[in-house]
């Protein structure tokens, strides 16, 4: 007897749903199975007192944005144009788009 | 109960049916749903997946980090700051650190070189970070020789290569003997790059940083909150931007699934005519379309959820992964710990699902309560 397409279609739908749970049980398990590696990387950044990711190591203020000049995109003169990609992928200061609160101003740090 | 399941069985079996007359253009259009949910999940996973590892990692990072700054650039920190340091109330460890940048010309890409405090290397030895060994074809044993910016030639024996594992904090490292840096980068003696400290009340670390500013004017202190929200900032703003360039293909989906769903062709408005002609009441024939729309809605969620996760955490994300981690002469390999966001997921699912669902069901009341006869006329 040929199957009925509501049944067809539930039998796919319940795959498909079946695949979604799967990836939650395959992140939980790659999590279970690279928390060595990433527990090795933290420990690292803890020995080394390593503040930034090996991302964009082309020039210092995309090698370490949180430690870079707090105006460090034009830096090497004024109306310099950027000359990396990574630098026109960054977002803009923070003064542009103030999403986040100011601490060095509360750290009353000179700029 | 039965009697329910049966009927909603037979309106699915009649909402198959009907939309495998229009088998093209059904089929079409779930092809691009399913692509639209792929690509926006892809995104989703990704960086979502990157923001945690940055967390993950640099929630060890040095709790502050202080700069001193001369004409508003980074300098060297002085010999006497480390004492004057030690008198504030609340720091625990003061560390003077080491480290610059040296451009390698024989590959064109920049090296992080650092004199690591915690960890013994012993002079004329170097250890590497993966990129660099693979980059210069470097293993344990090798010898390098890089040219100082003081013009002097210094030959290193290179003594380890850091793991593989760890490649996303060292790709590009250098590690070195303080005595080797001090006289590569001709380093004034008792001068260090910058400061690390770790405060013992974690509650404290504004206070602490607020007394370094106030005793040292000249320094910038850099707490840890502020690294992590820098990185959390960047993956963000990059996320943004390719969402921005996906708007189009999104925006082109949205005006063809509402067509598609709104806009109901003069045979499927026959369809609905004859249907109500033959007995059917309009509530039976909104439940079909209803039918109609979450088959194709939750088919294209549910395949394209699995194939973006696939693609980013089993198949390394070819797709973005150049926008999204950036890129690099040096760039570290890494395999993304999967991370997946329950709210994340529920907002994609609603906002994917929810308005088709809401397409559908407008028209098709509006054509299921006219009269049964006009419908077939018109």
């Amino acid at each position: 007897m040929k199957p009925r397409p509501s049944s067809l279609a539930f039998v796919a739908l319940g795959l498909a749903a079946a695949g979604f749970a799967a990836t939650f049980l395959d992140a939980a398990w790659l999590r279970d199975h690279g928390a060595r590696q990433l527990a090795e990387r933290g420990a690292l950044a803890a020995r080394l007192g390593l503040t930034d990711l090996a991302l964009f190591t082309e020039a210092r203020y995309t090698r370490h944005p949180s430690q870079a000049d707090l105006h460090s995109a034009f830096q090497d003169h004024p109306v310099a144009l950027e000359h990396f990609p990574t630098g026109s992928l960054l977002p803009p200061p923070a003064s542009l788009v103030s999403h986040h609160e100011r601490l060095d101003r509360k750290t009353a740090s000179p700029d | 109960m039965n009697a329910w399941i049966e009927k909603q069985r037979h309106l699915i079996d009649f909402t198959l049916a009907s939309l495998a007359r229009r088998r093209t253009k059904n089929l079409g259009l779930l092809l691009v749903y399913t692509l639209l949910v792929f690509v926006l999940a892809s995104v989703a996973l990704y960086t979502h997946a990157l923001r945690q590892e940055a967390a993950q990692i640099l929630k060890r990072s040095p709790e502050i980090v202080l700069q001193r700054m001369v004409a508003g650039r980074h300098d060297l920190i002085p010999p006497g700051y480390l004492e004057r340091i030690g008198r504030i109330r609340g720091v625990q460890t003061i560390e003077g650190r080491l480290w610059g940048y040296y451009y390698d010309p024989v590959v064109k890409a920049n090296y992080t070189f650092m004199a690591p405090t915690a960890e013994a290397v012993q002079p004329g030895t170097l250890v590497v970070g993966p990129a660099v060994a693979r980059s210069r074809g470097l293993a344990p044993g090798n010898t390098i020789s890089f040219r100082a910016y003081s013009g002097k030639l210094f030959a290193f024996t290179v003594a380890g290569v850091l793991p593989h594992a760890s490649e996303l904090v060292s790709a590009d490292l250098v590690l070195m003997s303080e005595a080797d840096f001090r006289a590569f980068f001709e380093y004034p003696a008792g001068h260090h790059t910058d400061i690390a400290l770790s405060v013992a009340n974690p509650l404290e670390v504004r206070t602490v940083a607020a007394k370094l500013a106030a005793a040292l004017p000249d320094s910038r202190p850099i707490l840890r909150e502020e690294v992590l929200r820098t990185y959390a900032s960047v993956f963000d703003w990059r996320e943004g931007i390719v969402l921005a360039l996906l708007s189009a293909a999104i925006f082109a989906f949205a005006i063809l699934a509402w067509e598609k769903a709104s806009g109901l062709s003069a045979e499927e408005k026959r369809e609905i005519g004859i249907l109500k002609a033959i007995g059917w009441e309009t509530g039976d024939v909104i439940k079909m379309k209803l039918w109609e729309g979450g088959l194709i809605s939750l088919t294209a969620f549910l395949v394209g959820f699995i194939a973006a996760y696939v693609q980013v955490f089993r198949f390394g994300a070819p797709l973005f992964e150049p926008v999204l981690k950036g890129w690099a002469v040096l760039y570290p390999r890494f395999e993304l710990v999967p991370s997946i966001d329950g709210l994340q997921v529920a907002t994609l699912f609603f906002f994917t699902v929810f308005p088709y669902m809401a397409a559908v069901l407008v028209p098709i009341w509006r054509a299921a309560i006219t009269d049964p006869d006009a419908a077939m006329r018109s």
